[in-house]
């Protein structure tokens, strides 16, 4: 058995979620080689390669591939792909774009988002924003996954030195193109990788009080996220949506200001190990998954905790 | 040019979705069923570009059993002009509903597919990506804004680090995220003008289509409970017990 693991990266570095698709991928208890498409992607690929227990790293350097176009890097996965038997990669946007079309190609089924490997064919995965887990059976020869990272350790980013082998396919489809990319840049550590988060909801009321999170996150190291509804109305960027459509998270520290706890917002944060709701409606639902739960206006409780520091 | 619509039947996003307790499958009696709410916002997107004169049709497609019909109706309430249900059981897996509408594809030849980015019962966000390989049509996924510039279409994508921008050769796939516009309700003169549209029932076969199944469902189950926490008096205490209890700052 062999699995090929499709990495996570931006040209110049590899993205931890690589790494707990890796380990993922460890549970299925194949050989595992790992695929870098980009363009100018070497530095990522040196540093997949030294990812412990990797049979060899195989880098389609090419235009084609550098802003990771799914209609391009779909056609080299999946010929690269034919000659494994899992093909794996993180549930990243980038994945979620991508993978199905590999499937597709292949002809067989996506297993999407899985949260553990119970054997060679069957798997655990949050369905109904996840109120419910459902174990799956795969009859297809070959396996297409995506891996949700919060649900697998990763293993280490250094140690090891796998071999590095090109990939001469070009597929350019000719029929996308980039145009232009607007990503936040941040000092914070990443929603998905950081220990502690804390977002906050409608009851922020605008973009400008989200400062009172930051100021918090600021002395606890801490990412902050927000709810759909914060997003929605323009406070902050799509990017710190958390929920089950948006980010998945599970930090070690989660702490909701002024989000009620749908169930699309829990389906996003309700693995994390400890959950803080400040909240000034005793009966919010957000209350039934927190560890503490602070009855409180937040913009008297924010500047209180940010000074007790 | 010609939109087709892909709108599915799923349970209403406000239900909470329990498992049976002899986990074969969810319980979904009486629950209440809507549209799924990512393909309210494709069939929105499609009625506003017919408003805007960009589409000249707005075709609303759905698989499944014939309660479904009354997603597609839903669809024509909100503007669409006809509706195909595919008849198949409930529950066909993403690579088979991709099939079909490719052949629903194949007979209409619309410019532009819109479907939702996720079903909120499977949370899958399969269909569109998988439609993209089958028809060699370029996608746009997980779009919050999209513009139809003579053969191209520029589609604004929601990605992890951002905002991404592409330029897309038409025929084209779109997905939506949640930015992509707010929809309308359909007014009741609209809910009534919806019953007499024309609605053409397929079967797989007609698309030359064979249903099959690639995964079984071997059970499900509730996630790990979460043991019940307690309220703090204070932020004094609330800070105390992320440190001294949790030991998490
Ligand atoms: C298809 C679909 C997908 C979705 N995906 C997601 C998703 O991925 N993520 C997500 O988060 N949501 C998602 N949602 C939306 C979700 O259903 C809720 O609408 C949303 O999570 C609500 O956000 P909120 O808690 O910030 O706002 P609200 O529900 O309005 O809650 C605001 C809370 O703030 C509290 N509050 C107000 N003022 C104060 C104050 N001064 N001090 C303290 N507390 C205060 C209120 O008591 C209230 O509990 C989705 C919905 C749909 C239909
Ligand atoms: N049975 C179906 N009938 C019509 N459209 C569907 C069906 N299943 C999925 N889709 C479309 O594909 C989108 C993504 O679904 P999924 O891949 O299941 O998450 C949905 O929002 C719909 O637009």
């Amino acid at each position: 058995m062999s699995t090929l693991v499709i990495a996570e990266h931006d040209n110049s570095s590899l993205k931890a979620a690589t790494l707990n698709a890796v380990a993922a991928a460890q549970a299925m208890g194949a050989e595992i080689d790992i695929l870098v498409a980009g363009g100018n992607c070497s530095a990522a690929a040196n540093e997949a390669a030294a990812v412990p227990g990797i049979g060899k790293v195989l880098v389609a350097d090419n235009a084609a591939y550098e802003h990771q176009l799914a209609e391009n890097v779909s056609l080299l996965i999946a010929e690269v792909g034919a000659a494994y038997d899992n093909i794996v990669a993180p549930a990243t946007s980038n994945s979620k774009n991508t993978m199905p079309r590999v499937a597709a190609l292949l002809d067989v089924a996506q297993i999407s988002e899985i949260v553990a490997v119970e054997g060679a064919d069957t798997f655990q995965r949050p369905i109904y924003a996840g109120n419910v887990i459902a174990t799956v059976k795969s009859s297809d020869a070959k396996k297409v996954i995506t891996v949700r990272t919060t649900a697998f350790d990763p293993v280490a980013a250094e140690g090891g030195s796998a071999s590095i082998e090109a990939v001469d396919a070009v597929h350019d489809a000719g029929i996308s193109s980039f145009v232009g990319e607007e990503v936040a840049v941040s000092d914070r550590p990443e929603l998905t990788a950081a220990s502690i988060v804390i977002s906050g909801g409608r009851g922020m009321q605008n973009g400008e009080n989200f400062k009172l999170l930051e100021g918090i996150a600021d002395k606890l190291g801490a990412a902050i996220g927000a709810s759909r509804a914060a997003v929605d109305a323009g406070f902050v960027p799509n990017d710190m949506q958390v929920g089950q459509t948006g980010k998945i998270v599970a930090p070690d520290l989660y702490i909701a200001v002024g989000i009620s706890g749908a169930i699309q917002h829990l389906a996003g944060m309700k693995d994390s190990k400890v959950i803080v709701a400040i909240n000034k409606d005793e009966d919010a639902p957000i209350f039934q998954v927190a560890d503490y739960g602070l009855v409180a206006d937040l913009f008297d409780a924010l500047p209180e905790l940010e000074a007790k520091l | 040019m010609k939109v087709l619509v892909a709108v599915k039947r799923v349970v209403d996003y406000n239900v909470k979705v329990r498992a049976k307790a002899d986990g074969s499958d969810v319980d979904l009696n009486n629950v209440k069923m809507a549209i799924n709410p990512f393909c309210e916002i494709a069939v929105e997107e499609a009625v506003r570009l017919k408003e805007a004169g960009v589409a000249t049709e707005v075709i609303a497609v759905s698989v499944g059993g014939k309660a479904c019909q009354e997603q597609i109706r839903t669809a024509l309430a909100l503007g669409a002009d006809r509706g195909i249900q595919v008849e198949t059981e409930s529950g066909v897996e993403p690579l088979v509903v991709a099939k079909l509408l490719k052949g629903v594809v194949d007979k209409e030849q619309p410019q532009l597919v819109i479907l939702g980015k996720q079903s909120i019962d499977g949370d899958n966000n399969q269909t569109g990506q998988m439609l993209g390989a089958l028809t060699g049509m370029p996608q746009g996924t997980f779009a919050s804004e999209i513009t139809v510039n003579g053969e191209k279409l520029k589609v604004t994508r929601e990605i992890d680090g951002g905002l991404q921008t592409l330029s897309l050769s038409l025929p084209a796939i779109v997905t939506t995220d949640l930015r992509l516009n707010e929809p309308r309700y359909a007014s009741l003169p609209n809910i009534m003008k919806a019953k007499k549209k024309q609605l053409d029932v397929l079967t797989p076969a007609d698309l030359g289509v064979e249903v099959t199944r690639h995964l079984t469902q071997v059970k499900v189950q509730p996630p790990a409970e979460r043991q019940a926490g307690i309220k703090v008096e204070d932020v004094a205490q609330l800070v105390d017990k992320l440190k001294n209890e949790a030991k998490v700052i």
